[in-house]
């Protein structure tokens, strides 16, 4: 019996808070091994402890307060006990780091062959020739092309799957025997995930390599790992080889988890219990909003790129149309423009048939990041309160009662008017949004990437919730975000963008389940499969796809 | 549906905003013994210059009067007596050509100090506040030329405008109130450009956009959106400025172009003690380590103020203190 | 690059326009006459005419602009009386009202003073401040740190008048190590020339010392925050080269460029130390000039000055950019 890579026996990790000596618990007694050539997957929703637990097996938390009790035994290193040299040697030598933000995570002044070959000296001891020489090895490796040139540029003159590439050269450079994934795609496009977790897939097969991987993402996980540990406010919820945990669940949390999960082929959240669930025949009356051919560029004269370059689409009440589109394929620009916030260069903007310029009354916007779309210093009533007073409504009173409506109708309590944002989650102040959309009455609501901040309960909660408010006052919505499962589960209708352009628009059912235009196709397929046996499948086929590209 | 699963978690470190948030800063700097040290020795020199009438009332000393019979004119005008001269009457001895009363100048001179400081940043601030948030908020060729208007203050040391202006400065004009004006309106310029980024930055959140689309002006927005966030920045940079104003004032006052005699003030004695620093080392040591002290007290509260104030104060967590002996 | 360059420069020039815009409304249309300044109390109105004549304030305000603004380019000519012209070389700054000299060449006379103070602080400080605030990043958590900080802090609370006086006293009255120093041109005895400096450059470079340790400390440890840090420790790089190797590039930026700024301020800003010293530089001309309302020399010297800041200003800026490329391309 050989060994374990990795040992975790109780681990407990405090953080100081405030000056006074105060602590919380991060990581509460989880414990698991793991052996040479295994995968783990630790997941969980923000505030879980799942990046904790990887930080303490490279003993990153010395020297910063931190205290740790358990035992960690990496490689056959006692982490808590090692001396510093043994601690330097065992990090990349042993175990080796791939970080989250590819851009952040690397040094933005050096060439990345540089940063590489430093950090295989460190542990080979090799000649400088001989590291960099290596270095522009490993970024073959992970697929740069024309690594011996791209090894002299800088981190900003990668792109982000190019950056996380390097991120794993720079662990591979060192020969570790556990590779230590903390959300290495969250920052991805959906397609440019799929070749990463495709690479350190391949890795990991070609190297016997252990591999950790820490994600919220329970689709990353189903396709990547042998073994899951679901984690929950420090404590470790359920343990067990991947595909029972995700088909047969034991405890509730994880149930709880995986039913929020939004799926491709799961329920349609805007037609549950609608007793009608095909599309609506369009009124006779005019679109909500309508778009013709809007442009925008941005960027100074002679790199002027454009953002949006002619999109046409309409909404009619009561519909939900979805905008997927990647990273940089302006779908938060076309947003922007169809409420009025940014005017288009060319092309019109009609509401109700009439053209608008500017900010006109009648629609409003759900924003992406719960943290900065509430003025920290205003309490949420007085946000809620503030499109009715710009209105002009005076009466202080009546002001009250009709937030206090709003507050309960979003599923808060009325007397949290004069509560402050910092006092709410995420998905409470995404609720406070969503309330100040609706204080005007609107006829178009445009959300932004309304939940991908948020943890994937959360996230279900909150386009119930708007699927809801849509039911019973019949507004339209304009549903923006990247994940392709949540907006099959809340769109009527669903426009694919790439590059300011719309590729594909039609019904959801007939987008997802018959995709036309070859990059619907590419996206579709790119999509992380919860289903372990499914997702190897689609593996073999992405990789066959490479294969013939 | 149910609330209860999402888990409330205000962020740490977040000063909370409101009518608490002065509370909460001074709770966050009184935790530093310096800092207390600090508020404590600028309470008493505030006290002691308020007082100053009072005080110069109660020991009998007026600030302007002269004793020839306690220097000694054969000796040039040294003082009698050990330590400048200290005496039951003159407490910190008398100044040496004169015989005026130190203890009663030096308190005059703290009432100059903390007004010209105090004023000087109090205009600074409003200038800085003003012309930087019209730089972010107008358009963009008044941009352009607020944008020219700071770089070219910045580009004029205001110590040496400072002086230079003196020149020209009709002699009767109030001499506490033409420092203020200088040293307020002729170092604005690091506020304003800082007012300006953090409103440019300000101005890209997203509850900005969200009171445009409810129908908010651009005042409207100003005033209630972003003024409230831009308090703890701008508190931060005038409190850091207080002891730089204090010393231009006394700078200018050193080289003769600052405070009038017979008005007393710290510079203009540090400027007098340059030729008596050998026969009275006192006078030289009073002046200097009075206005050593209250700049420092400055200094170390708008530090104070500053980390209280500072959203990143929790970074120094993440960077550790690079020892990674065993933990 | 080269259109970063050229906008840094463009902008600079315009801000040296507008500079001498500004200038000049502050001291020739300020309320007071300045004809009236420059002759004195005892003059009488013919005096005063003449003086007004001499100094062509008799044109319109637009006129005595461009005048300036062609002196500068191409030299002017100034009446003498009697139908007689007095030349100004190019670039010309006006005449003493005192001496008669050309405000160019006395700007030129005085500048080597100014800047073998300026040089010797600047070398001080970058050894000193920027030595100090590496050392204590590195020592962060440490007493070392204490220390350190307690003294920069007490450093930056003093201001340079009050440590060049009690170095003075200190060094010159009671050790009697060095006698009281008076400017020596570098050009007549170099041994001279440093001794007599010795004192000025310690207090002006310790001085700036505090400042600029707080800096580097300040912006290393900013530095280390960053993430790119965190991956380089967790790849077992050691303490020592991830704040050699990787933070201080991330920290010295600003330290250039601020030192490109503080430079550039201190050829003609070191006011209170050559006051203080007694060095015949720009500063001291400044105030000797001040004292006699000697406005042409006032005006060419904050001029001058202000010219030394911009400049400088774009240097950092250029240094910046050179240092981290992401500036220029952004």
């Amino acid at each position: 019996m050989t060994q374990a890579l990795v040992e975790v026996a109780g681990l407990v990790v405090d953080f100081p808070v405030g000056g006074a000596g105060d602590h919380v618990r991060a990581v509460d007694g989880v414990s698991f091994t793991l052996r040479a050539g295994r995968a783990l997957g630790i997941v969980g929703e923000s505030g879980s402890g799942k990046s904790t637990v990887a930080a303490a097996l490279l003993g990153l938390h010395r020297g910063t307060g931190a205290r740790l009790a358990g035992t960690v035994r990496v490689g056959g290193t006692d982490v808590s006990a090692a001396t510093p040299a043994e601690l330097r040697r065992l990090r990349g030598g042993t175990a080796a780091m791939v970080f989250q933000d590819p851009l952040s995570s690397l040094d933005p002044y050096l060439a990345i062959g540089d940063q590489i070959a430093e950090v295989h000296r460190i542990h080979s001891g090799a000649s400088r020739r001989a590291a960099r020489a290596r270095a522009v090895e490993v970024l073959d490796r992970v697929g740069i092309a024309d690594a011996v040139r791209r090894s002299r540029a800088r981190p900003h003159e990668f792109s982000g799957g190019m950056r996380q590439r390097a991120l794993i050269a720079m662990a591979l450079a060192c020969e570790p025997r556990l590779l230590i994934a903390d959300e290495p795609t969250t920052a991805l496009d959906v397609t440019v995930q799929a070749q990463i977790l495709d690479l350190l897939h391949g890795l990991r097969e070609e190297r016997g390599l252990g591999l950790l991987l820490v994600t919220h993402d329970v689709g990353v996980a189903a396709e990547s790992v042998d073994e899951l540990l679901v984690m929950r406010d420090g404590a470790a919820v359920e343990r067990g080889p991947v595909a029972s945990v995700l088909t047969a669940p034991a405890e509730p949390y994880t149930r709880e988890l995986l039913a929020a999960v939004p799926r491709l082929d799961g329920p349609r959240r805007s037609r549950s219990g609608h007793p009608d669930p095909a599309p609506r025949t369009p009124g006779p009356d005019a679109p909500v909003v309508e778009a013709v051919g809007l442009r925008r560029e941005f960027g100074r004269r002679g790199r002027r790129v454009a953002a949006v370059a002619g999109v046409s689409l309409a909404v009619r009440a009561g519909e939900t149309l979805g905008i997927v589109g990647e990273s940089g394929s302006g779908k938060s620009t076309l947003g922007r423009m169809l409420v009025g916030l940014l005017e288009p260069d060319s092309g019109q903007v009609r509401h109700g048939g009439v053209p608008a310029t500017g900010i006109t009354g009648g629609v409003q916007m759900v924003f992406q990041d719960p943290v900065s779309s509430l003025n920290p210093r205003r309490s949420v009533g007085e946000s809620i309160a503030d499109p009715l007073r710009a209105a002009g409504e005076r009466d202080t009173a009546a002001l009250r009662a009709r937030v206090g409506e709003l507050l309960e109708r979003v599923g808060l309590e009325a007397g949290h008017y004069d509560r402050y944002p910092h006092e709410f989650s995420g998905g409470q102040r995404q609720r406070v949004g969503i309330a100040r959309a609706l204080a005007p009455r609107p006829r178009l609501i445009v959300c932004d990437e309304p939940v991908s901040a948020l943890d994937v309960t959360t996230q279900a909660q909150v386009t119930a919730l708007l699927a809801e408010l849509q039911r019973e006052s019949g507004i339209a919505l304009v549903f923006i975000a990247h994940d392709l499962a949540v907006v099959r589960q809340v769109s009527d209708r669903v426009a694919v963008m790439r590059a300011g352009e719309i590729v594909e628009e039609g019904p959801v059912d007939e987008v997802y389940d018959r995709p036309a235009h070859p990059y619907t196709r590419q996206l579709l397929a790119a999509v992380p499969e919860l289903d372990p046996a499914l997702a190897a499948e689609r593996r073999s086929s992405r990789q066959e796809a490479y294969a013939t590209a | 549906m149910s609330i209860a699963l999402e888990r409330s978690a205000p962020a740490p470190g977040a000063v909370p905003p409101g009518a608490g948030a002065g509370r909460q800063v001074w709770r966050r700097v009184r935790r530093r013994p310096s800092a207390l040290a600090a508020a404590a020795v600028l309470a008493l020199l505030v006290l002691l210059a308020l007082a100053a009438p009072l005080l110069s009332h109660l020991t009998g000393q007026d600030p302007g009067a002269y004793h020839d019979d306690l220097v000694d004119s054969a000796r040039g005008g040294v003082p009698l007596g050990s330590f400048g001269g200290i005496s039951a009457d003159h407490w910190l001895g008398v100044e040496p050509g004169t015989g005026r009363d130190l203890f009663t100048r030096l308190l005059y001179g703290a009432r100059i100090s903390l007004l010209v400081a105090l004023g000087a940043v109090a205009v600074q601030t409003a200038v800085g506040v003003g012309v930087g948030l019209a730089a972010a908020l107008g358009g963009r060729f008044a941009g352009r030329l607020i944008g020219l208007a700071t770089d070219v203050m910045i580009a004029l040391p205001m110590l040496v405008i400072g002086i230079a202006l003196t020149a020209v400065v009709p002699p009767d004009f109030p001499r506490p109130l033409l420092l203020i004006l200088l040293i307020g309106l002729f170092d604005w310029g690091g506020t304003a450009r800082m007012v300006r980024a953090q409103t440019l930055a300000l101005r890209g959140l997203d509850f900005v956009d969200a009171a445009r689309l409810s129908g908010n002006g651009t005042l409207r927005i100003a005033c209630r959106e972003l003024l409230p966030s831009l308090a703890a920045p701008v508190i931060t940079i005038a409190a850091i400025k207080v002891p730089t104003a204090m010393v231009a004032e006394a700078s200018l006052s050193f080289l003769g172009v600052g405070v009038k005699p017979p008005t007393p003030s710290w510079g203009q004695m540090l400027s007098s003690a340059q030729t008596w620093f050998r026969a009275d080392p006192a006078y030289v040591l009073l002046p200097a380590g009075l206005l050593f002290v209250t700049v420092l007290a400055f200094t170390v509260l708008g530090d104070a103020v500053r980390t209280a104030l500072d959203p990143r104060e929790g970074s120094r967590l993440r960077v550790g203190t690079g020892k990674e002996s065993k933990a | 690059m080269t259109r970063f360059v050229l906008q840094r420069i463009g902008g600079a020039l315009l801000v040296l326009l507008a500079l001498s815009v500004l200038i000049h409304v502050l001291f020739y249309f300020a309320p007071g006459d300045p004809a009236r300044l420059a002759c004195g109390e005892r003059c009488n109105p013919q005096q005063i005419a003449q003086v007004r004549e001499q100094l062509g304030l008799n044109e319109s305000a637009v006129a005595q602009y461009l005048h300036f603004l062609q002196g500068l380019v191409a030299g002017r000519d100034y009446s003498a009386g009697a139908g007689q012209a007095l030349h100004c070389d190019a670039p010309c700054l006006g005449f003493s009202y005192q001496t008669d000299q050309q405000v160019t060449g006395l700007i030129l006379t005085r500048l080597p003073a100014t800047l073998s103070l300026a040089l010797g602080a600047l070398a001080i400080w970058l050894l000193v401040g920027v030595g100090t605030g590496l050392l204590s990043a590195l020592r962060r958590g440490g007493i070392t740190e204490r220390l350190l900080t307690v003294l920069t802090l007490a450093g930056t609370g003093t201001p340079v008048f009050i440590l060049g006086l009690l170095l003075l006293m200190a060094v010159c009255a009671y050790l009697q190590w060095l006698p009281f120093p008076t400017y020596v041109p570098l050009t007549e005895d170099p041994e001279q020339w440093a001794w007599n400096l010795l004192l000025p450059w310690l207090t002006l470079g310790l001085f700036e010392s505090a400042k600029y340790a707080r800096l580097t400390r300040s912006s290393t440890l900013e530095a280390l925050a960053e993430d790119h840090i965190r991956t380089f420790r967790a790849y077992g790089v050691g303490e020592r080269a991830l704040v050699t190797r990787h933070a201080v590039r991330g920290a010295v930026a600003p330290v250039i460029a601020l030192s490109a700024v503080d430079f550039g301020t201190m050829i003609g800003g070191a006011v209170l130390t050559e006051s203080l010293f007694g060095i015949p530089g720009l500063g001291k001309t400044l105030i000797d000039a001040v004292r006699v309302v000697d406005l042409p020399v006032v005006v060419g010297v904050v001029l001058a000055i202000g010219a030394a800041v911009v400049v400088a200003g774009a240097i950092a800026d250029l240094l910046y950019a050179a240092a981290d490329r992401r500036v220029a391309l952004a």
